[in-house]
C-alpha cells in the first residue's frame, strides 16, 4: 500500500515538475507550443526508432536461411499472453495519460486570455476579414499594441472560414451562428494571418497581416483610423 | 479434381458471366478493377493538384473552381471509392470464403445488387467530370457552403448514398457468412486476422454509415427543399453536420486500416512461416478494442471549431487511448517477424514498408490528439501529410501487399517480376519524397486545399520536392497496374500453394477456384489454425 501510494505520489511530482513551465507569469500560447511540440517531437521520435530499429532488425535476421524453413515464433503461455497485453497496455496508457496532462495545461493557456486583453471583434466573409475596435473603428488590416494581450472574438456572415496566425500558433473556426475566440501575445512586427477552412472559390485569398507596433505607434495609428472614418460618419449624420 | 470443377478458365471469356455473376469470387475481381479504376482517375487528380502548387501562382490552371474541382474527386474517390471498397470490397469478397472454408457468402444475389450499386456509384462521381458546375465541396462536404455554392452538391450526396447502401449490404451479408458459414469445427479463435478486421470493419460500417446518410440527406434537404438544418440565420446550427460527419469519417479510418492490418497478418505469417504472437491480445485486445472506442473520438475532428472545452479535452484523452488497441496490434505485428523464416518476395517489400508507414502515420497522429497542439497543426500540410501516410500509403501498400500475395491464387500466375519490384522501389521512393516536405511545411503554417500561396513563397521549394515526388509514384504506379495486367494475361504459371502457406485459401482449393470453390468438402482436423507452420 505504501508503495502504490510512493508511486502516485511520484507520478504526481512528475507531472507537476514537468509542466510548471506552464503556470510561469506571462506564459502565452506561442511558446507554450513550441515547449510542447518539442517535448512530443522527442517522445514520438524515441518510440518511432525504437521500434522502426527493431524492424529493420527483423527484417534482415530473420531471413529464410533455407526454403524450408519455418519460424520459431513463441507460442505464448495463458500467464505470458496475459502479460504480453497488460503490460504494454500499461506503458501506453502511462504515456497518453502523461501528455494528456501536458495538452490540458497548454490548453488551459489557450482557453483563458488574460483579464487585461484588448479585444477586437473579427467577422469573415467570402472573402475577406473584418476588424472591429472596442471604439467601433472597423478596419481590414488587424494592427495591434505589441506585448499587449490581444482577444478576437470571431463570427462568420456567411460560411465557415478559420483564422489562423501561424507565428502566434492560434486558430479557431469563425462560424455563422457562433461566437468563437483566441487570444495571442503580440510581438513587434508582422505576421500572416490566413483562412484555413475551405470557403470556396478564393479560400486561398483571405491572407491579412498582423501588424504588431509599439504602444505610441499603435495609438497615432488609431488616431488616425478614428479621423478618417470621422467625416464619414458626420456625412452619415447629415 | 476434375476438369469441370478445377478453374473458371475453362470456357474462355463470356461477359454475361460477369455482369449476372453472384460468384464473391468474381464480384470480387469487379471491386478490384472498379476500385483501381477510381484509384487511377483520383490519382491523376493528385498529380495535376502537386503540378498546381509546384510554383506560387497560376501554373496549369488559373481556375480556382478547377482546381477545387480536383480536390473534391481525389478526396472523395479515394476514401469512397478506392480504400473502402479495394479493403472490404476486393479483399473481402475474394478471399473471406475461402478462408472459413464457405462455398459462397450467405447473401450472394445481394452481393452482386451491391458490387453493381457500386459501379452506378463510380459513374456518378465520374459525371463529376462532364456536368456543368461540378460538386466542388470536397470530401467533407461542410455546410453552408456546401448548401451556397453553385456546385451541384446533389452529385456528391447521391454518391455517397449509393456507396453506403452498398456497404450496408455488404456488412450484412459478411457477418452474417462469417458468423453461420465456417468451416465445421472452426471456431472463433481459429479465423484468419484478416477475417477478424474484416468482420470489425464491417460491424462499424453497419453501425456508422447510417448517421452519415443521414447527415449528407440533411445536406441535400437544405440545398434543395429549403429547410434549415444548418442554417443559423434560421435557428439551425451549421456543427451539428460535422458532429454527425466525422461520427461516421472517424470510424471509417479504422474501416480501412483494420482490413489493411489484416492482409499484413496474413503475409508475414505466410512469407514468415510463423504463427501469430499473441493472436488473442491482437483480436479481443486490439481489434475489438478499436471497436470499442471508435465512437468516442470524432471531437478531434473539431478541435478548431469551438466546441465545449470539456468535450475538446475529454476526447483529446479518447483519442490518445486509441494507441492502446493499436499498440496491442502493432506489438503482435512485430511479435510476428520475431523468428520468423522471411521469404521475399513483392507482397513481402510492401509488407516490409508497411510497418515504417505506420510508424510514421501512426506516430504523428500524437501531437494531433492532443487539442492544443492540434490548434496550430489542424488544416495545416502536416495533418495532409499525417493522414496520407496512415490512411492513404499505408492502406494503399498494404493493398498491394496483398494483390501480390494473393495474384497467383486469382489467377494461377505469379505477378512477381522485374517490373513489379522496379514498381515497388518508385512507389516507396516517391511517397516519402512527396510528403516529408509537407510535414515540414504544415508545421511552419502552410494551409490545406490552397490553389495559390502567394503569402508563403518560402515554402515554394518543398512543393516543388513535392511534386517530383508524386511524380515518381506516376511512373511506380504506372509500372505496377501495367505489370498486373501483362502478369494476369501470361505471368509465369505457379502451383497452387507458391508461399507454401497453412491458410485455407491455399491448402484447400484450387488457383483460382472454380464456382463452388472448395473441390471437396473442407475437413479441419483437431485444433488447427491457419497459422499451423511448425506442425509436419
Amino acid at each position: 500500500m505504501t508503495g502504490l501510494r510512493t508511486l502516485m505520489t511520484g507520478l504526481v511530482g512528475v507531472i507537476a515538475t514537468g509542466t510548471a513551465w506552464a503556470q510561469e507569469e506571462g506564459y502565452n500560447p506561442a511558446p507554450g507550443w513550441d515547449h510542447l511540440w518539442n517535448e512530443i517531437l522527442i517522445d514520438i521520435t524515441v518510440i518511432g526508432v525504437v521500434f522502426g530499429a527493431v524492424a529493420i532488425y527483423m527484417l534482415f535476421k530473420f531471413k529464410a536461411k533455407n526454403p524450408d524453413d519455418v519460424g520459431k515464433g513463441p507460442k505464448l503461455s495463458k500467464a505470458q499472453a496475459i502479460s504480453w497485453a497488460l503490460i504494454p497496455a500499461a506503458i501506453f496508457m502511462a504515456d497518453d495519460f502523461f501528455l494528456s496532462a501536458k495538452g490540458w495545461d497548454l490548453w488551459n493557456v489557450y482557453r483563458n486570455p488574460p483579464e487585461d486583453a484588448m479585444e477586437v471583434k473579427v467577422t469573415a466573409y467570402q472573402w475577406y476579414w473584418e476588424f472591429t475596435y472596442e471604439n467601433g473603428i472597423t478596419t481590414d488590416q488587424l494592427v495591434v499594441p505589441a506585448g499587449k494581450p490581444v482577444v478576437l472574438r470571431m463570427s462568420s456572415e456567411d460560411v465557415i472560414h478559420s483564422f489562423y496566425i501561424p507565428k502566434y500558433r492560434v486558430k479557431e473556426d469563425v462560424m455563422p451562428g457562433r461566437v468563437t475566440y483566441v487570444w495571442f501575445q503580440p510581438e513587434e512586427g508582422e505576421a500572416i494571418a490566413t483562412c484555413t477552412e475551405y470557403c470556396g472559390l478564393a479560400h486561398a485569398n483571405m491572407p491579412v497581416t498582423v501588424v504588431g507596433k509599439s504602444q505610441a505607434d499603435y495609438d497615432a495609428w488609431m488616431v488616425e483610423q478614428q479621423a478618417s472614418a470621422a467625416p464619414s460618419a458626420a456625412a452619415t449624420a447629415s | 479434381m476434375t476438369a469441370q470443377t478445377a478453374t473458371a478458365e475453362t470456357t474462355g471469356f463470356n461477359w454475361k458471366e460477369w455482369v449476372f455473376t453472384t460468384d464473391h469470387k468474381r464480384i470480387g475481381v469487379l471491386y478490384l478493377i472498379g476500385s483501381m479504376a477510381a484509384f487511377v482517375v483520383a490519382g491523376i487528380m493528385a498529380l495535376l493538384i502537386r503540378i498546381e502548387q509546384s510554383s506560387v501562382g497560376p501554373t496549369i490552371t488559373d481556375d480556382p473552381a478547377q482546381y477545387n474541382t480536383w480536390l473534391y474527386f481525389h478526396g472523395a474517390a479515394m476514401i469512397l471509392a478506392f480504400l473502402i471498397p479495394g479493403l472490404t470490397g476486393f479483399a473481402a469478397n475474394y478471399f473471406l470464403p475461402l478462408m472459413i472454408g464457405a462455398k459462397d457468402v450467405a447473401f450472394p444475389r445481394i452481393n452482386a445488387f451491391s458490387i453493381w450499386l457500386f459501379y452506378a456509384a463510380i459513374v456518378l462521381a465520374l459525371l463529376t467530370f462532364v456536368i456543368p458546375d461540378s460538386p466542388d465541396v470536397m470530401w467533407t462536404g461542410y455546410p453552408p457552403y456546401s448548401v451556397t455554392t453553385t456546385g451541384n452538391t446533389a452529385f456528391y450526396v447521391f454518391t455517397v448514398h449509393l456507396l453506403g447502401f452498398s456497404s450496408i449490404l455488404g456488412a450484412v451479408n459478411f457477418l452474417i457468412t462469417v458468423i453461420y458459414m465456417r468451416a465445421p469445427g472452426m471456431g472463433w479463435n481459429q479465423l484468419n486476422v484478416f477475417v477478424w478486421t474484416t468482420v470489425a470493419a464491417f460491424a462499424i460500417q453497419l453501425v456508422f454509415i447510417p448517421v452519415l446518410a443521414a447527415a449528407v440527406t440533411m445536406l441535400l434537404f437544405d440545398k434543395y427543399l429549403g429547410t434549415h438544418f444548418f442554417d443559423a440565420a434560421a435557428g439551425g446550427d451549421v456543427l451539428l453536420y460535422q458532429n454527425l460527419f466525422w461520427f461516421y469519417s472517424h470510424p471509417a479510418v479504422y474501416v480501412i486500416f483494420l482490413p489493411a492490418v489484416g492482409i499484413l497478418f496474413e503475409v508475414f505469417a505466410s512469407m514468415g512461416k510463423n504463427r501469430i504472437f499473441n493472436y488473442k491480445a491482437c483480436v479481443y485486445g486490439g481489434i475489438c478494442g478499436i471497436c470499442l472506442i471508435t465512437g468516442e473520438v470524432w471531437v478531434h475532428h473539431l478541435y478548431v471549431a469551438g466546441m465545449p472545452d470539456w468535450l475538446r479535452i475529454g476526447q483529446m484523452v479518447t483519442t490518445l487511448l486509441i494507441s492502446v488497441p493499436v499498440g496491442l496490434i502493432v506489438l503482435s505485428m512485430w511479435g510476428t517477424l520475431w523468428k520468423a523464416s522471411i521469404t521475399y518476395n513483392v507482397a513481402m517489400l510492401y509488407a516490409a514498408s508497411c510497418l515504417f508507414l505506420v510508424l510514421l502515420g501512426g506516430l504523428t497522429g500524437i501531437p494531433l490528439a492532443l487539442t492544443a497542439v492540434t490548434i496550430h497543426l489542424s488544416e495545416t500540410s502536416f495533418v495532409h501529410a499525417h493522414f496520407h501516410f496512415i490512411m492513404a500509403l499505408f492502406s494503399a501498400f498494404a493493398l498491394f501487399a496483398g494483390i501480390y500475395y494473393w495474384f497467383p491464387k486469382m489467377t494461377g500466375r505469379s505477378a512477381d517480376g522485374p517490373l513489379a519490384v522496379f514498381g515497388f522501389w518508385a512507389n516507396t521512393i516517391g511517397v516519402n519524397v512527396t510528403f516529408w516536405p509537407l510535414f515540414i511545411v504544415g508545421v511552419e503554417g502552410m494551409p490545406r486545399r490552397y490553389w495559390d500561396y502567394e503569402m508563403f513563397p518560402q515554402f515554394e521549394p518543398y512543393h516543388q520536392v513535392a511534386t517530383v515526388g508524386a511524380m515518381i509514384i506516376a511512373i511506380g504506379m504506372s509500372a505496377t497496374i501495367l505489370n498486373w495486367i501483362i502478369s494476369a494475361i501470361r505471368g509465369p504459371k505457379v502451383g497452387e500453394n507458391p508461399w507454401k502457406s497453412k491458410s485455407l485459401e491455399w491448402t484447400h482449393c484450387p488457383s483460382p477456384p472454380g464456382p463452388g470453390n472448395f473441390p471437396e468438402d473442407v475437413v479441419l482436423p483437431e485444433g488447427w489454425t491457419p497459422y499451423d507452420y511448425d506442425k509436419k
